[in-house]
C-alpha cells in the first residue's frame, strides 16, 4: 500500500488517483497505468490509530496541527471511495 | 485496514510529511516500508 | 595577533533582476516538454510578460526594496494584474530588460561562446552605455557581432548551438557549446553557468557601486549557487566565485564556491562571518547568480489558469560582511541552528534545531525575533502548481512549534504568521529565494530601529541528488547594533 505525506488536499488527491486509476494529469509515467494500489495518507485517523503515539508526535503531529488536515482525509477517502477500494 | 505485515511505499514531501518520518511511523505500526521518497518542488 | 572575535556584520546587500521571458524556453521544465511537444513553446510565447509588467510586478518590486514585503498582505491578487507603474532602480538592485541582458551575457562570455547577430549588438551597446555599472572596456567586449546567416547555421550544425531569442521570437544569437561530446560542456550547461557568472556579476557591481566599498579592499568571494561549473572530468569543479571577482574588479580577491542546494547562501554567510569574525580576513562577500533551469518551472499551472508564466526573471544576490562598524547589523554566530545527521526529518525536528535550540541558547522567545526570513517563494507562483504556500507553510510550522512549547496559545497562530512572517515574493530561484530575499529589508529595519532581531533560515533537499536520503537547514541571528544605540541587548 501507499502512504502519503502531501501537504494539501489536491496535491494528495493527484498522488492518490496517480496510485490507484493513473496520472490524472496524464503527463507522467503512470499516465494511463493503473496501478490499484490502496492508499492513504499518514495524518488519517485509520493510520494514526496504529502508529506508536511517540513516534507519531515526533514525526507527524505538528504537521496535523499546520496542515488542512481534514480536508486531506477527505481528499483521500473520496479517491479510495471512487476506485471502489472502501475505508 | 491493518498496517501491520503490510508492504508500504512512503511517498513523502518536502513541505508535508518527509519520507522517512513516514517511514517511522509505518515501521511502529509494523509495516514492511519498501520504498521511501521525499518529493521538492520548489 | 589579538586574541579577541571581532564581531562580523553585514555590511551592505543588492539583488539583480533579468527579465528574460526570452529564455524561459530553457528552463527544465519548459525545454523538456517542448522537446516532447513543439507547440508548447506556441503556448507558452503566448503567456510570457512584457517588460513593463516585470517591472511593475508588486513581488518583484517587494525583491527590489521598492517596497516592503508585508504591504503585500493587503493588496488584492492576483498581484499580475496590478496596473501601478513601478520603475526600473529600487532602492535594493534593478531589472534588467533582455535585450541588455544579452549584451551583459556577452560582457561577461571569455571563451566567444555567445554569438550575437551584428544588429541587435549595435541596440544592446546603445542601451547599455547608460548603465551606470558598465564601462568601455565592458562595451568593446560586445565585439561587432555576426551576420545572421552566420547564427543561422550555427544553430543547424552538428554540434548544434543554442539559439538566443527575445520575447518576440526575434532570434538574437546563439550559445555555443564548447565541447562536440563533452556533456559538462554543452550549449545548454554553458548558458546555465554564464548567466549565473552575468547576474552574479550585477548583484555585485551594485552592491559595491552603491555601497562605496573599494572592490581592491576585497580579499575573498563566496560564490553560493546550485550550478554545476566544469568538465567531464570535473564536474563540479566550481569556484565560479573568482570569475565573479575578476568582473568587478576585485584584483585582490580570490574565492571559492560553497555547495549546499537552497542552503548554500545561509552556509556561506556563517563561514564569510566566522572569516571576519576570527580576523582571518576583514571582509568577505557571498554572491549567489541565478537559476537559469528554474524559469517556466510551474508554466503549466499559469497555462492551466490563463495567467502570465510568472518565472520569467532571473535572480541574483551580493552581500559583504565586514568588522563592526557600529551601525550595520550583527550576526550572532554563537546562535547558529544546524540541522545535524542525527536530528532526523521530521518538520519537527528540523525547525527545533533551526529556531528552538538557538533561541533557548540566547534566552530568547519565539516572539523576541521581529521577522523570520524563511523560504520566501511567490505563492502566486506556486499555488496555480498545486505545489502550495511555501512561505506560509513555513511560518505555521515556526508558530505551531512555538505553541507547542506553549510560549503562545493556538488561537495566536495566525497572528504570529502575520507578525512575525510575510508573503513570499521571491521568484522560484532556488538558493535565492532562501532567507536572503528580506535581507535587504531585514539591513534597513535593522540600522533604523524598526526591527531589533531578524532571523533567516534556509533549507536544502539533499536528497534531490541522490547521495543521502536527508534534508539540511541551517539558521543564522542578526540583531540591531546595540553600539549605535542606547538599548541594552539582552543576552
Amino acid at each position: 500500500m501507499v502512504l502519503l505525506g502531501t501537504p494539501n488536499a489536491e496535491s494528495s488527491r493527484l498522488y492518490a488517483m496517480t496510485v490507484t486509476e493513473g496520472d490524472p494529469s496524464w503527463a507522467g509515467a503512470l499516465a494511463g497505468v493503473a496501478l490499484g494500489l490502496p492508499v492513504y495518507h499518514v495524518m488519517e485517523e485509520a493510520v494514526k490509530t496504529q502508529v506508536a503515539p511517540e513516534v507519531y508526535e515526533e514525526h507527524v503531529a505538528l504537521m496535523e496541527m499546520v496542515l488542512e488536515a481534514g480536508d486531506i482525509a477527505q481528499a483521500v477517502q473520496e479517491v479510495r471511495a471512487h476506485t471502489g477500494q472502501g475505508d | 485496514m491493518k498496517l501491520q505485515g503490510k508492504k508500504v511505499i512512503a511517498l513523502g514531501e518536502r513541505d508535508g510529511v518527509q519520507g522517512s518520518a513516514i517511514a517511522a511511523c509505518a515501521q511502529s505500526a509494523g509495516a514492511d516500508v519498501v520504498l521511501e521518497t521525499t518529493y521538492c518542488f520548489v | 595577533m589579538t586574541q579577541t572575535l571581532e564581531q562580523p556584520v553585514i555590511r551592505g546587500v543588492r539583488f539583480f533582476l533579468a527579465h528574460t521571458p526570452g529564455l524561459v524556453r530553457y528552463g527544465s521544465k519548459p525545454s523538456r516538454d517542448i522537446a516532447r511537444d513543439a507547440t508548447i513553446a506556441d503556448a507558452i510565447a503566448a503567456h510570457l510578460r512584457g517588460y513593463e509588467a516585470a517591472v511593475s510586478y508588486p513581488p518583484n518590486r517587494a525583491f527590489l526594496g521598492h517596497i516592503h514585503p508585508d504591504t503585500l498582505a493587503a493588496m488584492p491578487q492576483p498581484w499580475f494584474t496590478s496596473v501601478a507603474p513601478g520603475t526600473r532602480w529600487g532602492g535594493h538592485g534593478e531589472i534588467m530588460p533582455e535585450e541588455e541582458f544579452y549584451g551583459v551575457l556577452k560582457i561577461c562570455d571569455a571563451f566567444d561562446l555567445v554569438h550575437l547577430e551584428a544588429g541587435f549588438v549595435e541596440e544592446a551597446r546603445a542601451a547599455l552605455s547608460t548603465h551606470p555599472l558598465l564601462t568601455t572596456a565592458d562595451l568593446e567586449r560586445l565585439g561587432t557581432g555576426f551576420p545572421e546567416a552566420d547564427i543561422v547555421r550555427s544553430c543547424g550544425g552538428s554540434t548544434p548551438a543554442l539559439p538566443l531569442y527575445l520575447r518576440n521570437g526575434r532570434l538574437i544569437g546563439c550559445m555555443q557549446a564548447a565541447h562536440e561530446e563533452d556533456t559538462s560542456l554543452a550549449a545548454d550547461v554553458l548558458l546555465e553557468n554564464l548567466t549565473c557568472k552575468a547576474s552574479a556579476v550585477m548583484a555585485m557591481r551594485t552592491l559595491l557601486a552603491q555601497e562605496q566599498l573599494d572592490p581592491l579592499a576585497l580579499p575573498y568571494v563566496l560564490n553560493s549557487g546550485e550550478e554545476a561549473v566544469g568538465d567531464r572530468y570535473q564536474r563540479g569543479g566550481g569556484n565560479l566565485a573568482k570569475a565573479v571577482a575578476e568582473m568587478c574588479g576585485c584584483q585582490a580577491a580570490t574565492g571559492v564556491d560553497i555547495k549546499g542546494f537552497c542552503c548554500g547562501p545561509v552556509h556561506a554567510l556563517t563561514m564569510a562571518g566566522s572569516l571576519v569574525s576570527s580576523r582571518v580576513f576583514s571582509q568577505v562577500a557571498v554572491v549567489g547568480g541565478c537559476a537559469l533551469a528554474k524559469l517556466g518551472m510551474k508554466y503549466r499551472g499559469h497555462l492551466q489558469h490563463n495567467q502570465p508564466i510568472l518565472e520569467d526573471v532571473l535572480a541574483a544576490v551580493a552581500i559583504v560582511v565586514s568588522a563592526d562598524d557600529g551601525v550595520s547589523p550583527r550576526l550572532r554566530l554563537d546562535a547558529l541552528g544546524r540541522h545535524t545527521v542525527a536530528a532526523g526529518a521530521s518538520q519537527k525536528a528540523i525547525f527545533e534545531h533551526l529556531v528552538s535550540q538557538p533561541l533557548e541558547r540566547l534566552g530568547l522567545h519565539f516572539t523576541d525575533v521581529d521577522k523570520y526570513a524563511t523560504e520566501l517563494h511567490n505563492p502566486e507562483v506556486t499555488e496555480p502548481a498545486g505545489s502550495g504556500n511555501v512561505p506560509q507553510l513555513n511560518y505555521r510550522v515556526i508558530a505551531g512549534l512555538a505553541a507547542m512549547r506553549k510560549e503562545i496559545t493556538p488561537a495566536q497562530v495566525p497572528a504570529f504568521v502575520a507578525t512575525h512572517g510575510m508573503p513570499g515574493f521571491a521568484p522560484t530561484q532556488g538558493h535565492i529565494a532562501s532567507a536572503v530575499p528580506f535581507l535587504g529589508h531585514a539591513v534597513d529595519g535593522l540600522r533604523d530601529g524598526s526591527m531589533q532581531r531578524v532571523m533567516l533560515l534556509a533549507k536544502g533537499s539533499l536528497f534531490l541528488g541522490r547521495m543521502t536520503q536527508m534534508a539540511d537547514g541551517m539558521s543564522l541571528l542578526l540583531e540591531r547594533n546595540a553600539a549605535g544605540s542606547s538599548e541594552e541587548r539582552k543576552q
